[in-house]
Parts: structure tokens; sequence; C-alpha cells
């Protein structure tokens, strides 16, 4: 694009730049703007307790939506996240009962496993990630009902676990939000700053240029999958301590929140362009409008859906026409 | 070369080209012939009868999933459809059945529109556009139906799911039916050939001149009337309206269906017969499972294997010559 910026009218650039900014900025302009309207609106809604509720409530989404979020930058796409993480929770409070290491290693042992096979499938075999992850979608749910006797055994974290300590507040935020910022800061760095998040750009833009280029295309689709398996498996099991016991039912769904998060937040579905901030940002609105709703007690929990839903279209047909005034 | 002997190895090389075409009906016919020995009272009319009640909706919720991804498409929210329907029945019978099912199918025809004007018109990713509908079509349902499950009364309404004609179940006749046409328009249609055409290589398409929004359109409206029909169908079996749970995860089953049956996710191919064999086979492997008393966690277990045996099959030839099984654990050319 730099190349021909000589020969394009100033107008034009003008026209792009707005674009790009409103593209990439979008989701956390609309987030600044809704919560400061709502907390002029609604009292409660600007409570401190209020929104720290939102922030514990939609750091397990945001964890997830991070992994998401290098997947489809990547070009592809991760549903079986809902099942990891659901199953991420079972192991983390199965393992609970045997202490913290086996709590911890175990569940991102096996979501790390599931992440790595749907990674080989989809970059090795060339297979389409969307069915490679249907797939795993059901087998995660699959393996989730073995471990709890088809859905009948909820482990319970015990009473005097230190992986209960995982659940808990740390200076006044519980600590599942410490860890969903530092993940944010931390894989913010490492896509736009290192060579593997370079490479995870180049191969979703097109993954036959980055391959002529001599990029380690395999080996970084793969690492994509893993990272989401990992981080959904890691999110899974925040929220068992959270809940202090493995819940079964939870996560269903939560792929396509996810991905409707990270599409808010100004990621591709088509690949190649994204921002870890942005999914954050669209995680974030997500809950906001949630707990909006909530305030306006009138309304019920369909009333939500309906919203996220229009709000989630409103969004790709204001991306489709932003990325064609930046083509222009 | 003798024509024998090309034949022969034309055969050999292309054992994997004949299985993706033909390999779910041969998995039919393996799971029909374990049951016939393994399975007490599999093989009887009367079980045949019920594998089919159950497999309907899906089939016809697959036929329109079929279209679309023969379009290089995909639509998640036809569980969100059928859950409309479902929410719209119970609203309306009391102007009766007809005026109920008409009233069904508008919505359809508008989440039909919805879908189809963004992908068609705005272009969005067809993955994007209907997951909007998906995240928002059901909490349009519940809005509709209050929230709550609508018993449904009316008789001849109920007797859609319930009824039969010459002894075969109306569902299985409304299938049927819509199998026909739906393969009339693939096969028949200038419609079917557009489709095909543009699945295949949109953009030759768009340059050769052939309507390609309009056939866009109307694939995500025929899938979305498809789903609606579906909803009608297992609404009328259920008698009542149950806008949380109608067509729950039915997207994933549809694309299942389709997938296993032989449709390319990548487009430019529609098999409606393997489609409908893919419906059947999943149905045939859960009733099997089910009555062997296999848990439902083995069941899943299953279902996600066969879907990626069937994609494996699928996977190009001519792309990647030497793709192995074996070449996944060992080093790649790239």
């Amino acid at each position: 694009m730099t190349a021909t910026i000589a020969a394009e009218p100033v107008r034009t650039r003008h026209l792009e730049d707005i674009a790009g900014v409103l593209q990439r900025h979008g989701a956390l302009a609309v987030l600044a703007l809704l919560t400061i309207v709502a907390s002029i609106a609604f009292p409660r809604f600007g409570s401190v307790d209020n929104l720290s509720n939102i922030v514990v409530d939609q750091s397990f989404l945001a964890i997830v939506a991070l992994g998401m979020t290098f997947v489809i930058i990547s070009g592809g796409i991760d549903l079986s996240v809902g099942s990891v993480f659901a199953l991420g929770g079972v192991v983390a409070a199965w393992g609970s009962q045997h202490g913290l290491v086996v709590a911890l290693v175990a569940p991102l042992a096996l979501c790390g496993a599931i992440g790595l096979l749907n990674g080989l499938l989809v970059a090795r075999l060339r297979m389409a990630p969307f069915i490679v992850t249907l797939a795993s979608l059901l087998g995660a749910r699959g393996l989730l009902l073995a471990l709890s006797n088809e859905g009948q055994t909820t482990y319970q974290v015990p009473e005097g676990s230190l992986f209960r300590q995982l659940g808990r507040d740390l200076a006044g935020l519980n600590v599942s939000v410490w860890i969903a910022i530092v993940l944010v800061i931390v894989l913010g760095v490492v896509l736009t700053r290192t060579t593997f998040g370079h490479t995870v750009f180049a191969v979703g833009g097109s993954e036959d240029a980055a391959s002529l280029m001599g990029l380690h295309v395999v080996r970084t689709k793969t690492a994509v999958y893993v990272l989401s398996g990992l981080l959904a498996g890691l999110a899974g099991a925040l929220n068992a301590a959270w809940v202090s016991s493995g819940v079964t039912i939870l996560g269903a769904g939560m792929e396509l929140d996810t991905i409707a998060a990270v599409v808010i937040g100004g990621t591709l579905l088509v690949g190649g362009a994204g921002s870890v901030v942005g999914s954050a940002a669209g995680v974030l609105l997500l809950g906001v409008i949630q707990n909006v709703i909530n305030q306006v007690g009138s309304l019920n929990s369909s009333v939500q859906a309906v919203v996220s839903g229009a709000f989630l279209a409103a969004v790709v047909v204001l991306q489709t026409v932003l990325s064609r005034t930046r083509r222009l | 070369m003798s024509i024998a002997s090309t034949t022969a190895l034309r055969m050999r090389t292309d054992w994997r080209g004949w299985l993706r075409d033909n390999g779910v009906y041969m998995a039919i016919v393996l799971v029909l012939v374990y049951n016939a020995f393994g399975t007490a009272g599999f093989i009887t009319v009367d079980n045949f009868r019920t594998q089919l009640i159950q497999a309907a909706p899906i089939i016809v919720v697959a036929l329109g999933m079929a279209l679309v991804i023969g379009t290089e498409g995909i639509d998640l929210s036809v569980g969100a459809v059928m859950a409309l329907a479902a929410a719209m029945i119970p609203l309306w019978l009391g102007y009766g059945p007809v005026v109920a099912i008409l009233v069904a199918l508008l919505g359809g025809l508008v989440a039909g529109l919805v879908n189809g004007t963004l992908v068609a018109v705005v272009g969005v990713q067809p993955i994007v556009a209907t997951l909007a509908l998906f995240v928002g079509g059901r909490g349009v349902a519940l809005l509709l139906a209050d929230g709550q499950l609508k018993a449904v009364h009316n008789p001849a309404f109920i007797g859609i799911g319930t009824n039969s004609l010459l002894g075969i179940p109306y569902v299985v006749i409304i299938a049927a039916v819509a199998a026909l046409v739906v393969l009339f328009l693939v096969r028949r249609t200038v419609y079917g050939r557009r489709l095909v055409a543009i699945g295949g290589n949109r953009r030759a398409a768009e340059l050769s001149g052939l309507p390609v929004r309009r056939v866009l359109l109307t694939t995500y409206v025929l899938c979305a009337l498809l789903a609606t029909v579906a909803g009608v169908m297992a609404t009328a079996r259920l008698r009542a309206g149950d806008p949380s749970s109608m067509g729950l995860l039915f997207e994933l089953y549809a694309i299942t269906a389709v997938v296993v049956g032989g449709t390319p996710l990548s487009g430019g191919k529609v098999r409606i017969l393997g489609t409908i064999a893919g419906a059947l086979l999943m149905q045939l492997i859960d009733a099997t499972l089910i009555k062997h008393n296999i848990a439902d966690s083995w069941s899943q277990m299953t279902q996600a294997v066969i879907i990626l045996l069937a994609v494996y099959l699928q996977l190009g030839r001519g792309r990647r010559p030497g793709m192995s099984l074996g070449s996944l654990l060992t080093r790649s050319p790239r």
C-alpha cells in the first residue's frame, strides 16, 4: 500500500486513514461512549461493584477470545473453544483434589493436546478448520461427558484447596481479571512485535505468499490452534476455581460468542488483520450491553440476544463498507 | 493397453475419489449389515419408520444447507430460524393451521432476506452474516413467545406430525417432496446451474454476467424457508412451540450431514442424495448406539471421528499428492 501512496489523491488517503482507525478502534470508541452514557443514565451501572462484576464475568470469555483472535487472524476458525472451556473446567475441578499443580497442568495438557490435534489436521492435512474444530467440539464434549459420568458427576473443588485462591480477589480485582490483563498485554506484544506475530498476519493475509517467502506456515498455523486450546482450557480452569466446581453445561455456544466478540473488535474473519486489544474491547462491549439491559429492569435476557445480534450485524456491515473505502 | 486394464488402473488410483463419492452409501450399508446381525429388532419396518421420522427435520434443514454450501457459503442461523417458526405457530394457530404455517414461512422469508442481503448485497462473509441471526434470532423467537413453551392443540396441525398417508408419515412425505424439489432445482433449472457456477468460481461467474447477487439471495431465502418447514414439522411432532430448545445445534447437524454426504465446503458442487444419505447415516449410527445402550459421550466422539474421516476422504487428490495420514506426524514440505 505504501508503494502507491504517491499516486493516490490526498482526499482518498484521508478517507482511508479514518476508515482504518474506525475499523481498528471502533469497538473501543463505542465501548467508551456506551460506558459513559450508561454511567450517567443508570446510577447503579457506574458503581465500582457493578463495573468489577462485568469485568470478572467477561474475563473468562476474554481469555478465550485472545486465542480465537490469533486463529482468526491466521485465516482459520476454532469452533471447539466452548467444549474445550467446559472440559478444562471439569478436569481442573477433578484435578484440584490432587493438589494445585494437577489442577492446572491436567487441563492445560489435555486442552493443549486438543488444540495440537486441531492444528495438525488443519495445517498439515489441510482440512477445513471449520469442520476439524466442529468435530473436536463434539469430541471434547464427548470426552467431558465421559469424564463426568455422562454429566451426572460434578467435581467440587475441596474447601482448603490452594486452587480456590485462583477464584479470589487480589488487590481488589479477581485473579482471573489480572491474568486476563497480563495475557492481553503479553499476547498483544507477541502479535505486534515478534516474528511469530508477524508470521500469523502474513499467513492470514496470503498463505501462498507467506509460504513462498519461506515462512513457517505449517508450524505457525499449528501453534495458533495450540494457543487457542491452551487459553480455552486455562479460562475453563479459572472459571472452575471461581465457581468452585467443574460445571459441565458451561461453554455451550461460547465459540460463537467468542467469534462475535472478536469480529466486533475489528478482526477480519478473512484473516490478515485484527488486534488483541480490539478483541478485549469486543468482549467488554458484549458484557456492557448485557449489563445495561439488566439495568433496564423491564427487559429480559432475550432482548440481550436481539441487541447483541443487531449490534453484530451493524458492525459487520460497517466493517465491510469501511474495508471497501480503504480499497478505493 | 486394453480397456479392462486401464479401467482397473483408474479404479486403483481413484479409490479415494470413489470412496468420497460413495463412502456415505457404503457406510449406511455397513451400519445396516452390522445391525441385521448385531441388533435385535433393528431391521424392521417399524424401526425404519421411526428412523425416517426422526431424520426428516434434519434432512429438510440439510437440503437448504447443501444449497448454501454449494455457493461456498454457510448458514449458522438455521436453528434460530426453526425456533422462530416454533414461536410463531402457536401465536397464529387460532386462525387455522394454514394461516399459521404461512405466517411462519413469512418469518422464514424475512430471515432469509436478512442473511441473503448481508451476504449478497453488502458482501459480508457468510459465516459472520449468519452469525448475527444465530445470536439474535433465538432472542426474537423468545420475545415473541414470552420466553415460554406453548402447547399446541389444533388437531389438524398436530396431524402433520403424527398422521400418515398410506402408512407413510406426513413428515417423511414432506421431507421427500422437499428433496425432490431441491433435486429438481439443482439438476434441471438455470438457477441450479448458476448456483454451482458461482460456488465454483464467483469471480468468473460475475465476469460472465451471471446474476450472482440474485442467485445468492435466492439461496439463503430457500435455506431459511426449508429451515422454517423443518421447524413446523418439529413443532407439530412435539405438539408444542418451544423457542428455547427448538433447532438447538441443528446448524451443526445439518453441516455435518452435508459434508459427510460428499458436498465440499469449498463450493461448486451440490450433492443432494448424498446429503440425505449423510443425515440418515448420522441418524442410524445414533440409533444403533442408543439401542446398544452406549452412552452419549461415546456417541458424540464417534460422530467426531466420522466427520473427520469423511472430510479426510474429501481432501482434493490433485492439490496435495502424497498426502496421507502418516504424513501428519512426519515433516511436511512446508
